[in-house]
C-alpha cells in the first residue's frame, strides 16, 4: 500500500540510480541513522556499549570485509582473525609510536628483522611520534590491506578449497609472529597489548575511563563509513567485476575482466575493512588483546558464520549476521543460566549445537541467509494488501 | 658421526612417526572427498566424537547425564550399580540419587542393572564394536539429514556445511559425554621403545628416543591404509565406491545405489576417525584439542592432493618430517612453536608451483 514505487517518479539519472529508490526504504534508512546517531548515544550504558553494541558494530565491519571477499568475489578466506590481529597490532604500534631499531631488534636469542650474530648493543635508531587514534585506526586498515594483498597473491593460482586452506597459512603464521616477536607488543612481559589513554577533541576514546557513548560513537562512525563505502563500491563497476569473477572466473576473464586486478582489489578492500575492525576491537572496545586468544581461528570461523547466516553478498546481511552471532551467546546465557539456572558449560555446549545446526539449516533452506528473508518480506510487502 | 646429525636423524624419525598419524587423519578426508566431492572439515571432530563415545561406553557413562541432571535435578552419571573400587573416596555423590525426579534414575539404573554393566572391565573389543555402530548411525544421520539435501550444491557450500557439522558434533559430543579431559586406556603400550634405543646405541653410540605408542600407531596406520587399499581395489563395494568417485551418473545408471555408497563412505571415514581418535586420545587424553588434528591434516591434503590416497600418505610423511626438522634447525634463530604454521606455509609454497598437489588429478576447467 505504502511500500511501492508506483507514483514515485524520477526526473534525473542521479535519482534513478540511488541506493534506495523506494521512498519508504529511504525514510526507514534515515530513521535508523537518526536512532543510531541521535538517540542511542544518550541511552547506552557501559554493558550495552562494551558487550553488545560495540562488538556488534566492530564485527559488522569485519563481516562486511569478509563479505566483499567471499560473498562478492567468491574467494573463501579462513584468515579473517589474523587480519584483524594485523589491524590491532599495527594500531597499537602506531598509537604508541613505532620504534625502529638498527641494525636489528634482538630479543634474547631471537632475531626479528635482520640477521645478526653475537650479542651486539642495539639501540633505538628512530622513533616515530604517537599518531592520533582515529588516524591510527585508518592507517592500520591500509597496513592490513597490504598484508592482505600479499596473502592474496596465491589466489591467482589456487582456487576453491585449496585457497581456503591456504589462507589458514596466513592465520597461523601471523598469530605465531605476533606471539613470538616481542617487538610487536613493545617487549612487555605479559605478551599482551593494552591501549593507552587517548583523546579526540578532548573526549577520551580509549583506555579504562572511556565513556560508553564515546566508545559507541567511534564504532558507529567507522561502521557507518565502512558500510557506506562498501555499498557504493559493490554497486559500481569494481563490484560488478568482483561478482563476475565469483560467478565464473574463466568466463569473466574472457569478457575482459582482469582477474589479477579484481582478486587483488577484493583482497585489499576486504583486508582494509577487517584491519579497521581489528584495530577498533582492540583499541576501543576491549582495550587489551592477545593475538592467539582473541584473533584465533575461532574468530575467523565466527565471522564466516556471520556472513553465511546473514547472507553472502549483502551489506545488510553482514549487519544481520553480526547481530545474530553477537547476541546469540548473550541471549542463551540470559535464558539458560539466569532463567533455568543451568550450569554455564551446558549453555556453552548448547551454543555450539545451535550455531552448527543453524549454519546447516541456512545452507539447506536459505543459502542467501537472513538478507534473502528480508528481501522476500519486502517483496511481499510491495504487493500487500492485494497480492495477485 | 657428529652429534648434530644424530639428533637430526632422531628428530626426523620422530617426525616420520607423527607423519603417519597425520596421514591417518588425512585418509578420512580423501575417502569422503573422492566419493562425494565433500571436503569434510568435521573429520577431526568425528575423531573427537568417536573417542568420547568409546570412553563413555567403556566407563558406562549415561549419555546426556549433565543435561538430564540439569533438567530433572537428578545426580546420575554412570550406568549400573556402583562398584566400590570405581568410586573416588572424595566423591560423595551416589551413583543413583533417587531424590528429585526419581523415575529417571530408576529407569536408567534398571537398564544398567539389567545388562549388568561391568564398569571396570567392559571388554575393549565390545566397546570398539559398539562405537563403530554409533559411527555408522552417525554416518546415516549425516547423509540423511544434511547432505541428501545439499546434493548438487557447489563444493564450497558443502565445505561450509561440514564446518557447521563440526560445531554441531562438538556440541552434541560434549553434551553427551561431558567436556572434562578423559584418559583413554585401550591397552596400547607406552613409554620409550628400548629395542630401538639399544640397537641405535650399538650402531651410533647414541640411543634414539622413540615412543612405543608412536611405533604402534605407525603400524596400525600402515595396516589400515593397506586394508583400505585392498578393500577399494578388490571388494565389490570398493569397486562401486570407485565407480561413484569416477562418475556419479554413470555409476547410478549401472545400478549402484548412491545413497548406500555415501553412507558406506561416511561410515568408513567414521571408522578411520575412530582409529585416529583412539591413537591420539591414548597419547594426549580425550579432550577438545583432539578435534584440532583436522587442522594438522589440511596441509597434508594440499600437499598430496585431495583425491589421492598415496598422496595423503606421502604428504603426511613429508610434513611430519619437515615440521620437526624445521623446528629443530630454526628454533635457535626464530624461536619455537613453528609447527603450527610450517606445514601450511610449505603447502602454500608448493601449491603455487603445482596447484593440484603432488598426486592430485590435473584441474581442467571449462566455461
Amino acid at each position: 500500500m505504502f511500500y511501492r514505487e508506483a507514483g514515485d517518479f524520477k526526473t534525473s539519472y542521479v535519482d534513478d540510480s540511488q541506493t534506495f529508490p523506494i521512498s519508504f526504504d529511504r525514510y526507514r534508512y534515515y530513521f535508523v541513522l537518526f536512532v543510531a546517531f541521535a538517540l542511542l548515544p544518550f541511552m547506552v550504558d557501559d554493558y550495552w556499549a562494551s558487550q553488545i553494541l560495540g562488538p556488534f558494530l566492530v564485527f559488522s565491519i569485519a563481516a562486511i570485509g569478509l563479505n566483499i571477499l567471499t560473498g562478492y568475489c567468491g574467494q573463501v578466506s579462513l584468515g579473517t582473525g589474523a587480519f584483524m590481529a594485523v589491524g590491532a597490532y599495527s594500531c597499537y604500534k602506531l598509537m604508541t609510536g613505532v620504534d625502529i631499531w638498527y641494525p636489528a631488534v634482538c630479543d634474547g636469542s631471537r632475531i626479528l628483522f635482520f640477521w645478526c650474530s653475537g650479542r651486539a648493543e642495539y639501540q633505538i635508531w628512530f622513533q616515530l611520534p604517537e599518531i592520533n587514534i582515529l588516524l591510527s585506526i585508518l592507517l592500520s586498515g591500509f597496513i592490513t590491506a597490504l598484508v592482505g594483498v600479499f596473502f592474496g597473491l596465491p589466489s591467482l593460482r589456487i582456487k576453491g578449497f585449496y585457497l581456503a586452506v591456504a589462507t589458514l597459512a596466513a592465520q597461523f603464521f601471523l598469530i605465531w609472529l605476533f606471539n613470538s616477536a616481542s617487538w610487536f607488543y613493545n617487549f612487555s612481559a605479559t605478551g599482551q597489548i593494552t591501549a593507552p589513554d587517548t583523546f579526540v577533541a578532548g573526549v577520551q576514546v580509549t583506555g579504562a575511563e572511556t565513556q560508553p557513548w564515546a566508545l559507541y560513537m567511534v564504532c558507529l562512525v567507522f561502521a557507518f563509513g565502512c558500510a557506506w563505502m562498501a555499498r557504493n563500491l559493490t554497486r559500481g563497476s569494481i563490484g560488478r567485476r568482483w561478482m563476475a569473477i565469483r560467478d565464473m572466473d574463466i568466463a569473466a576473464e574472457i569478457i575482459g575482466v582482469n582477474p589479477l586486478k579484481a582478486k587483488l582489489t577484493a583482497f585489499a578492500v576486504s583486508s582494509f575493512f577487517i584491519g579497521i575492525a581489528g584495530a577498533l576491537f582492540f583499541a576501543v572496545v576491549s582495550g587489551t588483546a592477545e593475538a592467539g586468544d582473541v584473533f584465533g581461528i575461532q574468530t575467523s570461523f565466527e565471522i564466516l558464520f556471520m556472513i553465511i547466516i546473514g547472507g553472502l553478498g549483502s551489506i545488510f546481511g553482514s549487519f544481520a549476521g553480526a547481530a545474530f552471532i553477537v547476541i546469540l551467546p548473550v541471549a542463551l546465557r540470559v535464558i539458560g543460566t539466569e532463567m533455568f539456572g543451568w550450569p554455564s558449560e551446558i549453555v556453552e555446549h548448547f551454543q555450539f549445537v545451535i550455531v552448527g545446526a543453524l549454519i546447516i539449516m541456512f545452507l539447506i533452506v536459505e543459502p542467501h541467509g537472513l538478507a534473502r528473508l528480508w528481501q522476500l518480506a519486502k517483496e511481499k510487502l510491495r504487493l500487500w494488501p492485494f497480492p495477485y | 658421526m657428529p652429534d648434530q646429525l644424530l639428533f637430526g636423524m632422531e628428530v626426523a624419525l620422530n617426525g616420520l612417526m607423527a607423519g603417519v598419524l597425520y596421514a591417518l587423519v588425512a585418509l578420512g578426508f580423501v575417502l569422503i572427498y573422492k566419493a562425494s566431492g565433500i571436503f569434510n572439515y568435521a573429520q577431526g571432530v568425528m575423531a573427537l566424537f568417536a573417542a568420547l563415545t568409546l570412553v563413555g561406553i567403556m566407563e558406562g557413562q549415561v549419555p546426556f547425564a549433565h543435561l538430564i541432571n540439569a533438567i530433572f535435578g537428578t545426580k546420575i552419571h554412570h550406568l549400573g550399580t556402583p562398584i566400590p573400587e570405581m568410586l573416588d573416596p572424595d566423591v560423595t555423590i551416589a551413583y543413583f540419587n533417587t531424590e528429585g525426579a526419581g523415575w529417571i534414575s530408576w529407569l536408567l539404573g534398571g537398564i544398567g542393572n539389567f545388562f549388568i554393566w561391568p564398569i571396570n572391565n567392559f571388554d575393549i573389543v565390545l566397546a570398539l564394536i559398539f562405537t563403530v555402530f554409533v559411527m555408522i548411525a552417525l554416518a546415516w544421520a549425516v547423509q540423511r539429514f544434511i547432505f541428501r539435501h545439499l546434493v548438487n550444491q557447489e563444493p564450497i557450500i558443502l565445505f561450509m556445511a561440514t564446518i557447521g557439522l563440526a560445531y554441531l558434533l562438538e556440541g552434541v559430543g560434549e553434551l553427551m559425554w561431558g567436556a572434562e579431559v578423559k584418559t583413554l586406556n585401550v591397552g596400547l603400550p607406552r613409554g620409550i621403545a628400548e629395542g630401538v634405543e639399544s640397537v641405535t646405541e650399538g650402531w651410533f653410540g647414541y640411543g634414539f628416543f622413540l615412543s612405543r605408542l608412536d611405533i604402534v600407531a605407525a603400524v596400525i596406520a600402515a595396516v589400515l591404509v593397506t586394508a583400505l587399499t585392498l578393500f577399494s581395489q578388490y571388494s565389490k563395494q570398493g569397486r562401486a565406491l570407485r565407480a561413484v568417485a569416477d562418475d556419479h551418473q554413470a555409476a547410478l545408471s549401472v545400478g549402484i545405489s548412491l545413497n548406500f555408497i555415501w553412507i558406506l563412505v561416511w561410515s568408513i571415514a567414521g571408522f578411520v576417525a575412530l582409529v585416529a581418535g583412539v591413537v591420539w586420545g591414548a597419547s594426549s587424553g580425550v579432550q577438545f584439542s583432539l578435534s584440532l588434528i583436522a587442522l594438522k591434516a589440511l596441509p597434508v591434503l594440499m600437499l598430496g592432493g585431495f583425491t589421492s590416497i598415496p598422496g595423503a600418505i606421502v604428504g603426511g610423511l613429508i610434513i611430519g618430517v619437515g615440521e620437526k626438522l624445521f623446528d629443530f634447525l630454526m628454533n635457535p634463530i626464530i624461536g619455537g612453536a613453528t609447527e603450527n604454521w610450517f606445514a601450511y606455509v610449505l603447502a602454500l609454497i608448493f601449491l603455487i608451483f603445482r596447484p593440484q598437489g603432488l598426486f592430485g588429478e590435473k584441474i581442467i576447467e571449462r566455461v
